[in-house]
């Protein structure tokens, strides 16, 4: 097991090592980060010149590299071009959309097993048959239509439920502008703001994870064991819970651990529809300006963190299942 | 497209039942082919060739109903933002873009787009599985922790940057760089195809025979593991119009003065309270494909492999 853990962390960090040399010079090749400062002729050239040795574009693109890398393995993740800390930065924006797919995941999962499970039970039923379509329906609808949709006609409905000028679930930033006092209204607060995109993300993630829940759900009610169980004339609900489902979830933790990448990629999606200061902003952001140190960033942490969620799946995997050896 | 031929070509000689040949004799048997097979349970799928009629219809419509529709995408008409009627079925825009003109626009590049993605990833992928698969060894170990690196790596961030180089020289650019990145899972699928098929007798009788490695693998195995690359083709499908729609969405995939189904959806967003025929029917549109694509594909996977259907309780 420990073995297991040390190999894999190794060729992770080789992997993201290559990655990272294949995204460097993607950027380096890709555009001019002062094409903006280029483009006003007031602009003295020695302000360019300065510039441009400031972010070491004078220097071969190899050379940049090993800049990069050498700050990056003491800790440190350099400015952006705009001088700014771009650790700062990216934690920042990290935190705020990994607490939406973390709520997105959650609500998925519980979704998930829960109508994955009512369809096994109840399969070729017409409530499994809806479940059915309905997953489709998700599986096939791209994420920020459905943010848009929920924004543009659910806040308003919902928030009229309760009156003229309540508030309670928000369409725009993270949070708002001047926090309420208070622990609870602070946590209202980001509550209202976080529904609506995490709920977008919760059912485009869930289309999936329900119908693999059912699928195992069913080769689990079709095994011997369950057929014992009732034979031995164990109660159903004892042997649905006890003896089918808990061996069912299994295999969905793997699928969801190899889905959170995708999961936060739907978050950076999402929270461009709600204006958040995300991940997805600060991606679109350095793209446009060819912001290396940025990028980059960007690139190690989402990968440490969807990296680490394998990992994590797979020694749970090894600890649900005994017979499996990581 | 090849995906879809079978449920038109040939259809009504094969109904179940209704063989064409009458029997010379009373206990005639006469062999049904694999693809025969795969046909006859591909038809009994009533959802899944439903999907790839209405598929078959909407593609048709995207790549070439811009040519006969009265007005062209770019073509401003007198009516400002009027809804849908008869003159305009999808309504007109602010400037009096003729809606109906703008999605079919947007629709023909999300599905060239698509369908071009489809297309090369399919190709790459099933080239490299099974070189991997086939080979084995150093081959197998270079070419998988290639696709490891490519699957570990939030992919977001390849797609962006690619798209972002390459959305401004047109959309077969941008097909190329979606199809660099989601040819992963059809690599991993053949690989593990030819893995397997690669020990049957009827490879090591072929070997006996002289048979050379590319004979092997292009007459022999390829055939055996078409069932799962035409399935993960089909899918592809619509994983690539949802990714390219996203991306366009962003403002990374397609530039103006093109269009496409995200990109129109991403400029309307503002107006959609107001106007929601200019919000509802590019998204409709992305629905209506990927959804056919996905129960077709669905279906087709049934078709090939019936050992994977779940067993009735």
């Amino acid at each position: 097991m420990l073995g297991f853990v040390i190999r894999r962390l190794l060729t992770s960090v080789v992997v993201l090592f290559l990655a990272s040399i294949l995204v460097f010079t993607a950027v380096a090749l890709g555009g001019d980060p002062l094409a903006e400062l280029r483009s006003n002729p007031l602009t003295p050239p020695q302000v360019i010149e300065a510039k441009r040795r400031e972010l070491n574009l004078d220097k071969p693109v190899p050379v940049r590299y090993g800049i990069w890398l050498k700050g990056f393995l003491s800790g440190d993740m350099g400015k952006d071009n705009r001088n700014r800390d771009v650790q700062n930065r990216i934690s920042r924006a990290f935190f705020l959309t990994l607490r939406m797919s973390v709520i997105a995941a959650f609500v998925a999962v519980v979704l998930a097993i829960a109508v994955g499970v009512y369809s096994a039970v109840r399969q070729y039923s017409i409530s499994d048959y809806v479940f059915t379509f309905t997953g489709f329906l998700f599986l096939s609808m791209p994420v920020f239509w459905l943010a848009a949709l929920l924004k543009l006609y659910g806040a308003v409905r919902f928030n009229n439920l309760f009156g003229e000028d309540v508030t309670i679930v928000y369409t725009a930033g993270a949070q708002s502008p001047n926090l309420p006092e208070g622990f609870w209204a602070r946590m209202a607060d980001y509550a209202g703001h976080l529904a609506l995109p995490a709920l977008a993300l919760a059912l485009i993630s869930y289309a999936a994870w329900s119908r693999y829940q059912r699928a195992t759900m069913l080769d689990v009610l079709n095994s011997d064991y369950v057929r014992l169980a009732r034979a031995k004339g164990l109660k159903s609900s004892r042997v649905l819970v006890r003896h089918a489902l808990r061996n069912a979830l299994i295999p969905l933790t793997t699928v969801v651990a190899i889905d959170i990448g995708a999961v936060f990629a739907g978050a950076v999606i999402t929270e461009t529809v709600f204006a958040w200061q995300g991940m997805g902003r600060l991606l679109i952001q350095s793209i446009r300006t060819y912001d290396a140190n940025t990028l980059l960033a960007w690139m190690m942490v989402v990968g440490v963190f969807v990296i680490l969620f394998n990992l994590v799946a797979d020694i749970l995997y090894g600890v649900l299942d005994p017979r499996i050896r990581v | 497209m090849s995906v879809t031929d079978p449920s038109t070509e040939g259809a009504p000689s094969l109904r179940p039942g209704g063989g064409t040949a009458a029997p010379e004799r009373e206990f005639t048997v006469t062999a049904r082919s694999q693809g025969r097979m795969v046909l006859r349970r591909f038809l009994q799928h009533r959802l899944a060739v439903a999907s790839g009629i209405i598929l078959i219809l909407v593609v048709l419509l995207a790549l070439l109903g811009g040519r006969f529709w009265k007005y062209s995408h770019e073509e401003l008409t007198d009516e400002l933002s009027s809804p849908p009627s008869l003159e305009h079925p999808m309504g007109t825009d602010g400037p009096g873009h003729d809606n109906f003109a703008q999605v079919l626009r947007g629709a023909q590049k999300s599905v060239q787009i698509a369908l071009t993605v489809a297309l090369v990833s399919t190709t790459i992928g099933t080239l490299i599985g099974a070189l991997a698969g086939y080979y084995r060894g150093i081959t197998d170990t270079l070419l998988m922790r290639f696709t490891d690196l490519l699957l570990v790596i939030p992919a977001l961030v390849f797609f962006a940057l690619l798209a972002n180089r390459f959305a401004g020289s047109g959309w077969l650019a941008l097909s190329f760089s979606l199809a660099a990145i989601l040819w992963t899972t059809i690599a991993r699928v053949v690989r593990g195809v030819f893995l397997s098929l690669r020990e049957k007798e009827y490879v090591e009788a072929a070997r006996a025979l002289g048979a050379s490695d590319r004979r092997i693998m292009f007459r022999h195995l390829l055939p055996n593991a078409a069932g799962p690359i035409i399935v993960n083709a089909t899918i592809t499908v619509a994983v690539a119009i949802l990714v390219e729609t996203s991306l366009s969405f962003i403002g990374l995939g397609v530039q103006i003065p093109d269009t496409s189904l995200g990109r129109l959806i991403s400029v309307n967003q503002q107006a959609a309270t107001t106007r929601p025929w200019l919000f509802y029917f590019p998204g409709l549109f992305i629905i209506i494909i990927a959804l056919t694509v996905n129960f077709l594909g669905d279906g087709l996977r049934d078709a090939f492999d019936p050992t994977q259907r779940r067993v009735r309780a």
